[in-house]
């Protein structure tokens, strides 16, 4: 079954016709998305990269059906962006841009929270089923059909952690990758929600970093409603407090939000937490075998 | 991005929200000559430094008359000041904060954070004034009143009351308080702060509320909406490196280990950091060399990381998607060649076409400790430090 996406998807590409959306709307084609058309105000009426492009995402949904978008806007329009699919009723949102300010995602996320559409991001590579479809600027050929379920606020360290699965012989159902803004469209405890219910997940690899209390809040939840095994790694712990980690939201204050606080609570709530992310392959690989 | 209180001063008065008279001197002349213009013949002489705690270290001092002003002004500008924020190594002052006597009656607190868990802003009030809000936190949460304001209306004026009635005001002090409160939420929507903190918000004994001291951050992504705040930027409060790093928009932290790293992406860098920790060193600072690793990139980070005199070894960790691995590896060969770093470097190169950048690095004839791995790549580096 997988999550988010599937051969089901039909995607649009906010800002198709910038450098990124032409790359990796490409990229996306070519792993076997189903791209049925791209939104560039203005450009309405012309072909890119081989689908038709439209002046805003109401006429491109009325016309191809998509029910999913990926949004490559620069920060200053991002949001707009955002609410512009929102209003359209797209149900998948993906945004990868960084750097939206923080005040324009409080209004974003008071509109998302009363709404059935889904926004995974900002700030975040996107989501993929394997062998089935991509959304975002993940690299695909390092991933593989399979069982396991990553949720994750970091890019590249998500690939990581999908390479060491299919080193052990393993696959992925899904990656998500949720973002690394203080403000998300979905957080930790929404996609392991999803992953609990997807009879194709066998267990979940969740990656957070220091900042804020999300993994917190997840792994409180996970005690109480998830069945499936969950092996997690926070990022950070020799982080300073009081700076900015390279992601908007990665920062230690007031001594809140430390990697150690975040282990332990994640610990306490039964996850298998690994010391260092080199571990995360072969720890998945054993928990399952226990379970056996 | 952190300003300096005096400019976080000028930036309230304009919202409306009252703050002691005062201007900023950066010598003892100019001290002396801004305390004259003072309504009170009490000053007070406030070193100006991106750090809280400057009160405890000796940064603050209060002056009877103008002869004290210049004992304090002398006192304070060229110290290194140090707090509980700044680490042992302390600020240099080169700015001071000269402002009016207040006579205080009652000290209070008032912050505005982004709370995530909401995804709201939340305005927080204490009576615990003075006092480190982190501290009240943790050992009386409940002296601690919130509001969460709702974005689609705003902070409301019953809000306002009730964080008001909060601190025991009443009369006209009440109606001061809720007419502040409204002041520097405005300044705080308005000016896409992502921190205020008012502490001590005071009482004065002639009834006005006042922000005696004012600690404002803003939220970097907002920046390019108000080109008027770059002007209050202060290298002086930067590391040199982070500065350097800035220009060849490189994302740099300084810390203090003596592992150098090179790494593609926040959250991996930070994960490699921690596995230098693991392997027995200590990370010496946080790099992120974004999507575009190339031999320019690594070579300025090879610059900035070997100005480091603590750096005794360098991990490189890039995970290819997009970036394909052969080209950093070119890049860092050549950018070896240019810098020549003097200290054992580990290359860790994962994703599109490492095989190929395992050979580059490997014929380069240079000495690089090529790993496989993150595993490998903590064993070499714990290699690296024992030779």
């Amino acid at each position: 079954m997988s999550v988010l996406v599937d051969n089901n998807t039909r995607l649009l590409v906010q800002g198709i016709t910038g450098g990124e959306g032409t790359f990796h709307g490409q990229q996306m084609i070519e792993y076997g998305t189903n791209v049925v058309g791209g939104v560039t105000p203005g450009k309405g009426g012309t072909t890119h990269i081989g689908v038709p492009v439209f002046d805003s995402v109401d006429i491109a949904v009325k016309a191809t059906g998509a029910n999913a978008t990926c949004i490559f806007v620069p920060p200053a329009f991002a949001a707009d962006a955002i609410l512009e699919a929102e209003a359209a009723g797209i149900a998948l949102i993906v945004c990868i841009t960084e750097g939206i300010p923080v005040r324009d995602m409080i209004d974003v996320y008071e509109v998302m929270r009363n709404s059935t559409s889904r926004l995974i991001g900002p700030n975040c590579p996107g989501v993929i089923s394997p062998g089935k479809a991509k959304i975002g600027i993940m690299p695909g050929f390092i991933h593989k059909p399979g069982r396991i379920g990553i949720i994750s606020r970091s890019g590249t360290l998500t690939y990581e952690a999908v390479k060491q699965i299919v080193d052990v012989g393993m696959g992925q159902s899904t990656a998500i990758g949720i973002g690394g803004d203080p403000i998300i469209g979905t957080r930790f405890i929404d996609a392991i929600e999803l992953f609990e219910k997807d009879d194709e997940t066998d267990a979940v690899i969740m990656i957070g970093e220091i900042g804020g209390s999300a993994e917190e809040d997840a792994a409180r939840y996970i005690q109480k409603h998830v069945t499936k095994p969950v092996v997690g790694f926070i990022a950070g712990r020799t982080a300073p407090p009081g700076r900015r980690m390279g992601h908007a939201g990665a920062i230690i204050s007031g001594g809140k939000g430390t990697a150690d606080e975040k282990m332990a609570t994640m610990r306490e709530c039964g996850i298998t937490v690994v010391e260092t992310p080199a571990l995360l392959g072969e720890t998945v690989a054993q928990v399952l075998a226990k379970k056996k | 991005m952190k300003i300096h209180e005096y400019q976080a001063k000028e930036i309230l008065k304009k919202y409306g929200v009252p703050v002691p008279e005062g201007y900023v001197a950066h010598s003892v002349a100019e001290a002396v000559e801004v305390a004259k213009k003072l309504p009170t013949a009490v000053a007070v002489v406030k070193a100006q430094i991106h750090a809280g705690g400057r009160g405890k270290g000796g940064g603050v001092k209060v002056a009877k008359n103008i002869d004290e002003v210049k004992t304090y002004a002398s006192q304070i500008l060229g110290m290194t000041l140090v707090t509980h924020q700044t680490g042992p190594e302390g600020r240099l002052v080169k700015r001071l904060l000269v402002e009016q006597g207040v006579n205080i009656d009652k000290e209070f607190y008032a912050g505005i954070v982004l709370d995530r868990a909401t995804g709201q802003n939340v305005f927080m009030v204490s009576t615990e004034g003075g006092m480190e809000i982190e501290k009240v936190a943790e050992e009386s949460p409940e002296k601690i009143i919130k509001a969460y304001i709702n974005p689609a209306i705003g902070l409301r004026d019953f809000q306002a009351r009730e964080l008001s009635f909060a601190l025991g005001l009443s009369g006209d002090a009440l109606k001061q308080c809720v007419k502040f409160i409204k002041a520097l939420y405005k300044a705080y929507e308005e000016t896409d702060a992502s921190l205020f903190e008012i502490n001590p918000l005071v009482l004065t004994k002639e009834s006005q509320m006042i922000a005696l001291d004012a600690k404002v951050n803003f939220d970097d992504n907002a920046m390019y909406r108000h080109p008027e705040f770059v002007a209050l930027r202060d290298l002086d409060e930067e590391d040199p490196l982070e500065i350097e790093a800035s220009k060849s928009n490189l994302n740099y932290i300084k810390l203090d280990g003596n592992v150098g790293c090179m790494v593609n992406g926040a959250g991996l860098a930070m994960a490699t950091m921690d596995i230098i920790k693991l392997a027995g060193g200590d990370p010496a600072n946080f790099l992120d060399v974004g999507g575009g690793a190339n031999a320019e990139t690594v070579a300025s980070g090879f610059r900035i990381i070997l100005s480091d005199p603590n750096v005794k070894a360098i991990l490189i960790n890039i995970f290819g998607g997009i970036v394909r691995c052969d080209r950093v590896a070119n890049g860092v060969v050549e950018a070896s060649r240019l810098v020549k770093p003097h200290v054992p470097i580990v290359v860790r190169l994962e994703g599109t076409n490492a095989i190929e950048a395992g050979k580059i690095l490997e014929e380069s004839g240079l000495n690089f400790l090529v790993a496989k791995g993150l595993k490998q790549a903590a064993e070499k580096v714990t290699q690296a430090l024992a030779a």
